[in-house]
């Protein structure tokens, strides 16, 4: 492993930003000044508390066009595009902090996605659901059928989930990519989990810089 | 709300052509008041065939604005925030020197003689003006089509003077489609016997021709869908028309009075050389758009409307993704719209709410 759990050093409980415990982390992460990229901005929420509390220079991408038009009343520079192509543009280390929170499940080509994001950020934060915490190992061994947890939701028909990542999953990606895990974070609920982060974690969150 | 248009006489213009025009009156309005720190600015650019009349109700016509729907008290142009302007371009027929102002070498209209003008030179023109009401810098400059043009020449060309730019249904430069369309306006009225040369001016101007344009024009604004639900295929009278070839359909009914009422209060030739200045205009100059572009400083709005096939959202993508390329601050959406190139004018609520909530923003971090 890169990088050690670090959740011995904090609170085992994060104060919630937005209503979101993956946020706090991520505004927790992100340095006062720097310039973000937030890739599925939804309405731009996320990147207005890092405008207003760290004072970033904030740009977004976001596919749906009624959340880009919120997220612009917002004041925020969204970019109506999808993420699957949305990096092509910017040129190289354009930005301190790439952001994808909670979508990486949702893109068609996450390596792609990733290696974008790696070459347009100094940095990448990567958020997502663990498909690997017990509660979907339970629901899809009791029930036999596809996992639909708090944490997974919908039916198999109508997801916008495309891929199903746990933990492990995405830690041997990076060890194959060789990429740097600077810090990661596991949630369950608000609460940091540091035994069995596979098992227990419901939410990932990453800090990642590529090695070169 | 009655507005007045003021007028302002500078000694001089210079000119793209080379040519200075000596002297050189701009036709103004503005909505609200400029604060004391004259930071809360927005200048607003008008399309073709608009002038500065963009908000209020006019003494002499009593019609409201071309953008009247998004400058005033509580819309998206907040006159009880910021202060609005609004220019007649160089060139054109509404109170800024143009083709048929008094040449002072002749004590006649210029008509021909009149210099070529370019987007650069409206641009100049405006910001002589902002000078004379010692205004530095613009909290924002916006415009739909040709006043996007006008837009985009301003974050390049005054980057220091301009915080925040909204380039709407428009193009950082016309398409050999855009172009056609405007040549066949020029041809209709350089066919008219009237137009003889330009020299019209104390004679019957060329009023078929003209209206033929704004015929051609008005088609380019709408869309299939807005045209089908606007007249379909519904006839003018029950009985039909006397001579077959009247107008037996609404629409053509809708596009002969456009096209006659347009004489009315504009002229030919304003046309020819506005719409040669829309054709001639290229951000890039020729070069690469990112280069142009990374002069900018200020935040982008860029607006585009799906139904838009005039300025489809391909170009303001190009406009988007040079901004992009250079790091700019660009803020991007594609509206929903059926109403074609016109959207920018009618789909009020959508570009309210964006560009009330962007203007805040940019207002607060000034």
């Amino acid at each position: 492993m890169a990088a050690e759990p670090q959740s011995k050093d904090h609170q085992p409980l994060v104060r919630d930003v937005l209503g979101r415990g993956d946020y706090a982390i991520i505004g927790e992460i992100v340095e006062p000044g720097s310039r973000v990229l937030d890739l599925g901005c939804g309405e731009g929420e996320l990147l207005e508390w890092l405008a207003d509390n760290k004072r970033v220079e904030a740009r977004g991408v976001e596919i749906s066009r009624t959340k880009v038009q919120r997220a612009i009343a917002r004041g925020v520079s969204a970019y109506q595009g999808d993420i699957d192509n949305g990096l092509v543009d910017y040129p190289d280390h354009a930005f301190d902090y790439v952001i994808l929170s909670q979508t990486l499940q949702q893109v068609h080509n996450p390596l792609k996605v990733l290696t974008d994001m790696l070459r347009v950020g100094r940095k990448i934060i990567v958020a997502f659901p663990n498909f690997g915490h017990w509660r979907v190992r339970i629901s899809h061994l009791t029930s036999g059928r596809a996992p639909r947890t708090g944490l997974f939701p919908y039916s198999w028909y109508d997801s916008p989930n495309i891929h199903f990542l746990t933990v492990e999953d995405f830690e041997l990606l990076c060890r194959d990519q060789r990429w740097t895990l600077e810090r990661r974070y596991f949630l369950s609920g608000n609460r940091r989990v540091s035994v069995r982060p596979n098992l227990m974690a419901e939410v990932a969150v990453y800090l990642i810089r590529s090695s070169s | 709300m009655i507005v007045d248009r003021k007028i302002v006489r500078f000694d001089s213009l210079p000119l793209d052509c080379g040519v200075t025009l000596t002297p050189v009156d701009a036709a103004y309005e503005s909505y609200g008041e400029l604060n004391s720190k004259k930071n809360n600015a927005i200048l607003v650019c008008h399309a073709f065939s608009g002038d500065a009349h963009a908000a209020g109700l006019s003494p002499e016509t009593g019609k409201p604005g071309w953008w009247d729907n998004m400058i005033g008290p509580g819309k998206a142009f907040d006159t009880e925030k910021y202060f609005v302007i609004c220019v007649n371009v160089a060139g054109g027929c509404r109170g800024t020197t143009g083709p048929s102002s008094l040449n002072p070498a002749t004590g006649k209209p210029y008509a021909m003689a009149f210099p070529t003008v370019t987007v650069s030179d409206m641009v100049r023109l405006q910001k002589k003006l902002l000078d004379h009401l010692g205004i530095d810098r613009l909290l924002a400059v916006a415009g739909g089509s040709m006043g996007g043009m006008q837009v985009l020449e301003w974050a390049v060309r005054y980057p220091d003077c301009v915080a925040s730019a909204f380039p709407i249904a428009t193009t950082a430069r016309h398409s050999a489609q855009q172009i056609a369309f405007n040549e066949v306006g020029r041809q209709a009225i350089m066919a008219d016997p009237d137009w003889n040369e330009g020299n019209y001016y104390d004679l019957k101007p060329p009023a078929r021709g003209l209206a033929v344009a704004r015929m051609v024009g008005h088609i380019t604004y709408m869309s299939d869908d807005s045209m089908k639900e606007k007249f379909g295929r519904r006839l003018q009278g029950k009985d039909g028309p006397a001579f077959f070839f009247d107008d037996t359909f609404e629409v053509e009914s809708y596009l002969r009075h456009r096209g006659s009422q347009f004489v009315d209060r504009f002229d030919a030739n304003s046309y020819l050389y506005i719409t040669k200045a829309m054709d001639m205009f290229d951000l890039a100059q020729g070069g690469s758009l990112p280069a142009a572009l990374e002069k900018a400083k200020a935040r982008f709005l860029v607006i585009s409307f799906t139904s838009d096939w005039l300025y489809p959202s391909y170009q303001s993508l190009e406009i988007v993704s040079a901004l992009r390329s250079r790091n700019r601050d660009v803020a991007y959406c594609e509206l929903a719209s059926n109403y074609g190139h016109d959207a920018f004018l009618v789909e009020v609520d959508e570009q309210t709410e964006l560009v009330r909530g962007f203007l805040a923003r940019v207002f607060k971090e000034m």
